[in-house]
């Protein structure tokens, strides 16, 4: 393997070898030494050895002249080539045997066991030594004085985590890298010895109730395990999900795990729905205004009918206070009020459990948002793919072994793709191309763009339409029209989507994913907008003397009920039939993929149409959970029989942010302005509902409001919080001006920690140059021993020639 | 303390998250014989690495074998005890902290045991994940290649390996190491 046999040894080709003579790290009664005393050990020895002037043997090609101190010898393969005392330096290295070495893992977790009782942050860049290494810096090592022994190390860090709380002990413990018994061991020398304050009272007492604090904090610690993992086999889901993520991974689990989080926030909507508003009003029923029709099973896709007059719809809720003790008295005697009676205004808790569950709803959004979002943001994280692809795409969760064949074949295609993405960007394209490729994207996107605007002109044609030829109560199945257009035009533009995204050819797979999530997203939302238009603009109108919010919950409640019709046709024919056509007909044996981005956007788009619905008809939630139940169970079942895990590189954490970005954003801010607009604008119907005598149904609250002003001055904080917080324009100013800064600041600090990273890299890189250099002063030194010895052992006489070489004047 | 209640108090600090120790030891003492599956002798008898790796969660997977090792404490590094299994599950479970596992996940990717990924570590690591056949292997200039990128990418000292540090820093960009569970 060497060219010059002479001077180095083979590197063992077995480095599995215990007997061998090449020390591992994994010997880990090895305390990493420092490189100084290394180095004054061989100087030393030079020293004692003289030095000797030898001829220079003539130099082989491998060698290279070694006047230059930045050369390494280099093998045929181009890596280092070392002797075999070089290579045993080399390998009690603390870079190389921190992994390893208890020793090493003590002093570090020793380090910040101490940062922990001092609360002191980041150590001042000022106090460091400029060449100390960052890596080196943590742990501790003392250069000048004696390095510290195992065991002293370890009782150092003994005595450091006696100083920390139980809770925090077990906290560093559970973070360090060291095995069960070490980990146990160290805890018992940690505990707090019983009996020592025993003389002095007022101390045992204070350490009783520390003992008495820690007890109870480890048992109901061991409670708080119990109960979550009977909880967890309890969950319905649990079992369901690591099997589908043991079968297909983890990017299909993503959409099922989102499905989960879809049905927390509606169940976190409907109680209070249920509580303070149909609850109460289904025991005051008001009095009926008409003949009630029969029921006939078109209620159930239409809406209308029978339904129209029930807690369904807003049209049922009565606009006067309930449960009143009296009616107006008529011949001015007193009122005697009932015991245990509560007047109840229906028209507040409308309007105010609405917005407090919007209230909740956003608040628990934002935060999952941000939480996510936080999870999945590196900074710098764009870089480096090829290194997180190998090291971090392999799915641990994946249990079955064809599973594992399509893992392999996966990560192959990434791997690839990810060489030709290089490839094709270290060859830039010529100006041509480009210009072709811009022109390419440019066409389809005009197309798809014109595909949405055709689907839109689509759906206001046909509400017009709907509008110009009123529908009597025989003929209500016509008003399933519109949502079967609507959803039609749903349901056929991301077919046609992914037949334009064809044409282009994008250079990453990834963006060619988000592409065609925004355009998707796009068509929905604009057609959600126009039809938000038709309801508030154009129904109100026509509907003048008739409940236009009753129309309006219904249109959504045939919509919801349309759309879930619609994903079982979508899961029938695009996965069952063309999996059976696909295996009869064409013969082939791939199964058709899972469509993650598309499957989705359904489920935002459900989700938004609850939220539109929310405030006409408070029992649409309840449909919700139901229809989301089902889903999980159809896409499940069929996900199993027909479907294969994607092709597609998926980043699981990513594409969860993604979604739950895209349900905060257009959906529910799109949802929330529109009732928004619902609630402060528009004129509510004056024969139906709470605010049947309202200009606007936010009057209810204004009125509430001045009622309270009047009562007297022991409730006048409330009026003045609304005139001057909520009706002034000043306080939203401020506050807008307050998160634009704080927006700001957090940009100024992510640049800020960019151009720490650059420095920090260039010093880790200088100081790896430094490494090389010392090492290969190493190799000489030894050369020269073993030259010397070699020489001596020869008895040869040579003549002492100069040194030519510039050692001495190192 | 009994042997139960040592196999309790390992809650304490170990991460099994959703599979506390009293399920675990269960699971072991399934790959025991029948004869040793008392409480104590189920504490000090090893289990054989084919036993382990006929294990549902390993399987299938390609590490498996290395895993073992890694979490083995026997001199011949191929039986673990019940103190390993825990700290296998641990490791691997959803609670267990990315500082934790990215320091196993080296120590697993770490094939020739010298504390650092060399090219050879590497390309064994790549051969692992793209299949072992012949025909699923990357050809060689873009086993090369593919090489050259990453320690372009990771080795930040540019000595031509990987080591801890570095490591952890690229792991530390990618959010989904999450998928180190099982």
């Amino acid at each position: 393997m060497s060219q010059s046999p002479a001077f180095v040894l083979n590197v063992l080709e077995t480095p599995e070898d215990p007997e061998g003579q090449e020390p591992s790290p994994y010997d880990e009664s090895e305390v990493h030494d420092s490189f100084h005393q290394l180095i004054q050990e061989q100087s030393r020895w030079v020293a004692e050895e003289g030095l000797e002037l030898q001829q220079r043997q003539p130099e082989t090609g491998a060698l290279g002249a070694s006047g230059s101190d930045h050369e390494t010898m280099l093998g045929p393969e181009g890596a280092p080539v070392y002797s075999m005392a070089t290579l045993r330096i080399l390998a009690s290295m603390p870079s190389r045997t921190i992994g390893r070495s208890r020793g090493a893992i003590i002093s570090q977790y020793y380090s910040r066991t101490v940062k922990l009782r001092r609360r002191a942050g980041r150590p001042q860049l000022r106090d460091m030594g400029r060449s100390a290494r960052p890596s080196l810096r943590l742990y501790d090592l003392e250069l000048d004085s004696a390095v510290l022994e195992e065991e002293e190390k370890r009782g150092l860090l003994v005595k450091e985590l006696q100083g920390l709380t139980a809770a925090q002990r077990d906290h560093m413990l559970r973070g360090m890298p060291l095995s069960l018994a070490e980990k146990r061991g160290l805890r018992e020398e940690s505990r707090p010895p019983r009996g020592k304050h025993r003389a002095q009272w007022h101390r045992g007492l204070l350490s009783c109730c520390d003992q008495l604090r820690d007890s109870c904090v480890l048992a109901s610690h061991n409670l708080g395990l119990a109960l979550l993992s009977g909880l967890q086999a309890l969950m319905p889901w649990h079992y369901a999900l690591k099997r589908i993520g043991g079968r297909f991974g983890s990017s299909v689990l993503s959409y099922f795990l989102f499905l989960k989080t879809l049905l927390a926030f509606n169940t976190l909507l409907l109680p209070p729905l249920l509580a303070f508003i149909v609850g109460v009003q289904a025991a005051f029923p008001p009095a009926p205004t008409g003949p009630v029709p029969a029921f006939t099973g078109l209620e159930l896709l239409t809406g209308g009918g029978y339904f129209t007059h029930s807690v369904m719809y807003y049209g049922y809720y009565s606009n006067a206070t309930l449960n009143q003790p009296c009616a107006s008295p008529l011949d001015g005697s007193q009122c005697t009020p009932e015991a245990g009676s509560l007047p109840y205004s229906m028209p507040l808790a409308y309007l105010f459990t609405l917005g407090a569950a919007f209230f909740i709803t956003c608040i628990t959004l934002v935060y999952s948002m941000s939480r996510s979002f936080g999870e999945s943001y590196r900074v710098g994280s764009t870089s480096g793919v090829h290194a997180i692809t190998v090291f971090c795409s392999w799915d641990y969760k994946v249990t079955q072994r064809w599973a594992t064949r399509l893992q392999h074949d996966n990560i192959r295609t990434q791997l690839k793709e990810l060489l030709a993405e290089w490839q094709s960007r270290q060859h830039r394209r010529s100006a041509c191309g480009q210009l072709r490729r811009v022109a390419v994207l440019g066409l389809v996107w005009l197309l798809c763009l014109g595909t949405t605007l055709g689907c839109t002109l689509a759906v206001y044609t046909f509400s017009e339409l709907m509008i110009k030829s009123p529908v009597s109560a025989e003929r209500e199945a016509v008003l399933l029209l519109l949502p079967l257009v609507v959803c039609l035009l749903n349901l056929g533009g991301p077919y046609l989507f992914r037949i334009l995204a064809a044409l282009e050819r994008h250079d990453s797979p990834v963006l060619e994913v988000y592409v065609a999530i925004c355009r998707n997203l796009i068509l929905k939302m604009v057609t959600l907008g126009i039809l938000c238009y038709h309801w508030l603009g154009r129904r109100v109108g026509t509907l003048k003397d008739q409940c236009w919010e009753n129309f309006v919950g219904q249109e959504l409640y045939r919509l919801m009920v349309m759309d879930f019709i619609f994903t079982l046709l979508d899961t029938l024919l695009g996965e069952l039939v063309w999996r059976l056509f696909s295996e009869k007909q064409l013969k082939r044996k791939g199964k058709p993929e899972f469509d993650i981005a598309g499957n989705v956007l359904e489920l935002i788009y459900g989700q938004t149409l609850t939220w539109l619905g929310v405030l006409f008809s408070p029992l649409l939630p309840a449909m919700q959970i139901i229809k989301l139940l089902l889903l999980f169970y159809i896409k499940k079942a069929s996900l199993m029989a027909n479907c294969q895990a994607p092709r597609r590189p998926w980043k699981a954490s990513h594409m969860s942010t993604v979604f739950i970005s895209l349900l905060c954003f257009p959906s529910f801010l799109g949802a929330a302005v529109f009732l928004c607009y619902a609630v402060w604008q528009v004129k509510p119907s004056s024969t139906c509902g709470p605010f049947r005598t309202l200009d606007t149904m936010y009057e209810a609250g204004k009125v509430w409001v001045r009622r309270l002003e009047k009562a007297g001055p022991r409730v006048s904080w409330l009026p003045w919080i609304h005139r001057y917080l909520v009706e002034d324009t000043f306080p939203i100013y401020l506050v807008s001006a307050l998160l634009l800064a704080v927006i700001y600041l957090n940009i100024q600090v992510v640049k800020g920690q960019r151009k720490v990273i650059c420095l920090l890299k260039e010093q880790i890189s200088n100081e790896g140059e430094d490494k090389i250099f010392l090492i290969n002063k190493l190799q000489r030194v030894y050369e020269r021993k073993e030259r010397s010895r070699a020489g001596r052992t020869e008895e040869a006489v040579t003549p002492p020639a100069l040194l030519t070489d510039g050692w001495d004047a190192q | 303390e009994g042997g139960m209640g040592t196999v309790k108090q390992s809650d304490d600090f170990t991460l099994t998250g959703s599979l506390p120790s009293a399920r675990a030891h269960r699971r072991f003492c399934e790959l025991l014989p029948q004869e040793h599956r008392s409480v104590e002798e189920s504490l000090q008898a090893r289990v054989s690495l084919e036993q382990i790796l006929s294990l549902p969660e390993l399987k299938a997977n390609p590490f498996k074998e290395r895993i073992c090792k890694v979490f083995s404490t026997s001199p011949s590094r191929d039986s673990l005890s019940f103190e390993d299994f825990l700290d296998l599950l641990s490791v691997f479970s959803d609670t267990a902290t990315p500082d934790i596992k990215s320091h196993y996940a080296f120590r697993i990717f770490d094939f020739d045991d010298d504390g650092t990924l060399n090219r050879e570590d590497l390309s064994q690591l790549v051969n692992c994940l793209t299949g072992e056949s012949e025909d699923t292997r990357l050809s060689a200039s873009e086993m090369k290649q593919l090489i050259d990128n990453i320690l372009e990418e990771s080795d930040i000292d540019r000595d031509g390996t990987i080591n801890l540090s570095e490591f952890q820093h690229v792991i530390s960009r990618s959010p989904d190491f999450a998928s180190f569970t099982v």
